[in-house]
């Protein structure tokens, strides 16, 4: 692909051109909302999406549907091709070993929840221990909380200190040998922390435990390289990374994928069904039973080379100066706290306004345009460690810019003069 | 600013800075608890009932502007009222937030209540202001369990 000079440009400057360029992909942010130009600031929820993905889907639509895999005809194989460039593309994207380690799933919950069920779930024994952080995402709790139910197992939770960072010593404490599994989130999304999963993995790995690595909020913010962590699962979902919704990854170490046992049966996870005895295909196969999401794949495998055209060591310094950006102009706000302060964060930022409900905020700056999340984020045990109900959460992506950093402030001072 | 008067109206910020009733009953009879477990409002409902008559009313908890206005409004109405005008106000409110009564044809029952009727506009924040009147029909009914906005 040839690049046009501007766009190796770092998006330094206020509204630079290169980041109006950015900006022109996403045609939903042309639109207004409630009168007003739409500023979005709920990406840690979804991202939206680029010209390119939307395009991918309707000429999926439009002159390649057809089902995958065994079809001797012409738009078979197109769509097979499509689905199995999407692998490559992911497999290539995270740095996976071969593609056939990527599993195609619903995301990161259906992620999580496959390794609970075939993996974790046959392995482990009364009295063994998963171990989770006390960031994690209710996805990243629930299917643990079920393996144990069902097999006497028990839950244990690495605690977190006033900062939101994992207290290094308890998990160095806590990874005894009754651990079985570790499960982690890499950036908190109600936090932004962003935790040091290399030497965590590396921890684990040298009491031979293994690792789950929880990606939602990593992929479209910062680059990942799965050989290089040594991670044996990771799981994300597309639609935080400009791709559909519906469609996520499982990526995971051929030895471990190999061992397990399937997740559901059915068509195209065999390789031949008698009465008698059914053989089960080869990884990835195995794991994705039934008719997958084959235009949802199509359509990631473009959002990943959106995410390599426009480039992660970009997005993520630009992200880094939007966060420092709006943090110090959050900070100028009187009564304005935030939840979540680590040394090192991605571009959200959780926050409170002092006697002001965070769904109050979020209602009154919707009238501005500006679309936040307010309420627990799928973390409520997050919100117990801070003792506070809710907050109000504002999360970046490459598309934003320092103006609308300034539109959310104005909105927020708007907040406080309907409550003064 | 026009639609931001409809919901958080002069009444229902005054509510939200001073709640009246703001109090744990000790003399209460009957009691409930509600929650919305989307985002955290929870609020505890006391009522005093005598010869099925409601002698006193007090309300506990935290929650957003919208909740807590709804709940101390909602306190403030129903001292001296008989358990059936109770249950049918309860039924106008609800009827009110989500736009199936006109509050300008049933404005001699709807008095204060008038405030909330913007709410209707603001589908996400209906369980906001209804939680303490869901939790007053339960406290009524004398349950037991937590009122759940989400059932």
């Amino acid at each position: 692909m040839k690049k046009a000079v501007e766009t190796v440009l770092p998006f330094t400057s206020k509204s630079s051109h290169a980041i109006e360029r950015i900006r022109a992909d996403f045609p939903i942010l042309k639109r207004e909302v409630n009168g007003k130009p739409l500023v979005y600031l709920d990406n840690a929820a979804t991202s939206q999406k680029p010209l390119s993905v939307i395009e991918t889907l309707r000429n999926y639509y439009l002159e390649d549907n057809s089902n995958i895999h065994r079809g001797v005809h012409h738009l078979s194989q197109k769509a097979t091709e499509g689905y199995e460039q999407g692998r490559k593309n992911i497999a290539s994207f995270i740095g996976a070993a071969e593609p056939e380690e990527i599993i195609f799933v619903r995301g990161t919950t259906e992620g999580i929840n496959l390794v609970a069920h075939s993996l974790v779930k046959e392995m482990i024994k009364p009295g063994d221990e998963i171990l989770i952080t006390g960031m994690e995402h209710h996805s990243n709790i629930v299917p643990w909380q079920i393996v144990c139910e069902q097999t006497g197992a028990k839950l244990s939770v690495v605690p977190i200190n006033d900062k939101g960072e994992i207290i290094f010593e308890e998990y160095e404490k806590m990874l005894t040998s009754n651990v079985k599994f570790v499960s982690i989130v890499h950036i908190s999304n109600s936090l932004g922390t962003v935790n040091p999963i290399h030497t965590m993995i590396e921890m684990a790995h040298d009491k031979g435990i293994p690792v789950l690595i929880d990606g939602a909020q990593t992929v479209s913010h910062m680059k990942i390289d799965v050989k290089d962590l040594d991670c044996d699962f990771f799981v994300f979902s597309g639609h935080k990374m400009f791709g559909p919704t519906g469609i996520g990854v499982l990526y995971g170490k051929r030895k471990y994928l190999e061992m397990m046992s399937p997740y559901q049966g059915g068509g195209d996870m065999i390789k031949s069904v008698t009465f008698e005895k059914t053989i089960y295909n080869d990884i990835p196969y195995k794991f994705e039973a039934g008719t997958p999401n084959i235009a949802g794949v199509t359509a990631l495998g473009s959002a990943v080379d959106y995410i390599n055209g426009v480039g992660l060591d970009r997005i993520y310094q630009h992200e880094q100066e939007l966060l420092q950006y709006a943090t110090e102009s959050l900070l100028n706000i009187d009564g304005l706290r935030i939840i979540g302060t680590a040394k090192n964060k991605s571009a959200v930022i959780s926050f409170m306004l002092e006697g002001i409900h965070p769904h109050d905020i979020g209602t009154i700056i919707d009238l501005e345009g500006v679309a936040i999340r307010t309420g627990h984020h799928c973390t409520q045990p997050v919100m117990q460690r801070f003792g506070i109900p809710a907050t109000a959460r504002a999360s970046f992506a490459v598309y934003n810019t320092k103006e609308e950093v300034d539109v959310l402030i104005r909105g927020l001072d708007k907040v406080k003069k309907v409550f003064q | 600013m026009s639609e931001l008067k409809t919901l958080y109206q002069d009444l229902i910020l005054d509510h939200n800075k001073n709640p009246r009733n703001f109090k744990k009953l000790t003399n209460a009879n009957r009691h409930a608890e509600g929650y919305n477990p989307l985002c955290g409002d929870q609020y505890t409902i006391y009522v005093q009932v005598e010869n099925d008559i409601i002698r006193e009313v007090g309300f506990e908890g935290s929650g957003c502007a919208i909740s807590k206005a709804s709940a101390s409004v909602m306190s403030s109405l129903l001292k001296g009222k008989t358990i059936a005008e109770a249950e049918e106000l309860i039924t106008l409110f609800q009827k009110l937030v989500t736009g199936t009564a006109d509050p300008m044809e049933e404005i001699d029952r709807v008095g204060k209540l008038a405030a909330f009727a913007g709410v209707s506009e603001f589908p996400a924040r209906v369980k906001c202001a209804s939680l303490a009147w869901h939790t007053l029909r339960a406290a009524l009914e004398d349950k037991e369990q937590v009122v759940s906005t989400e059932v």
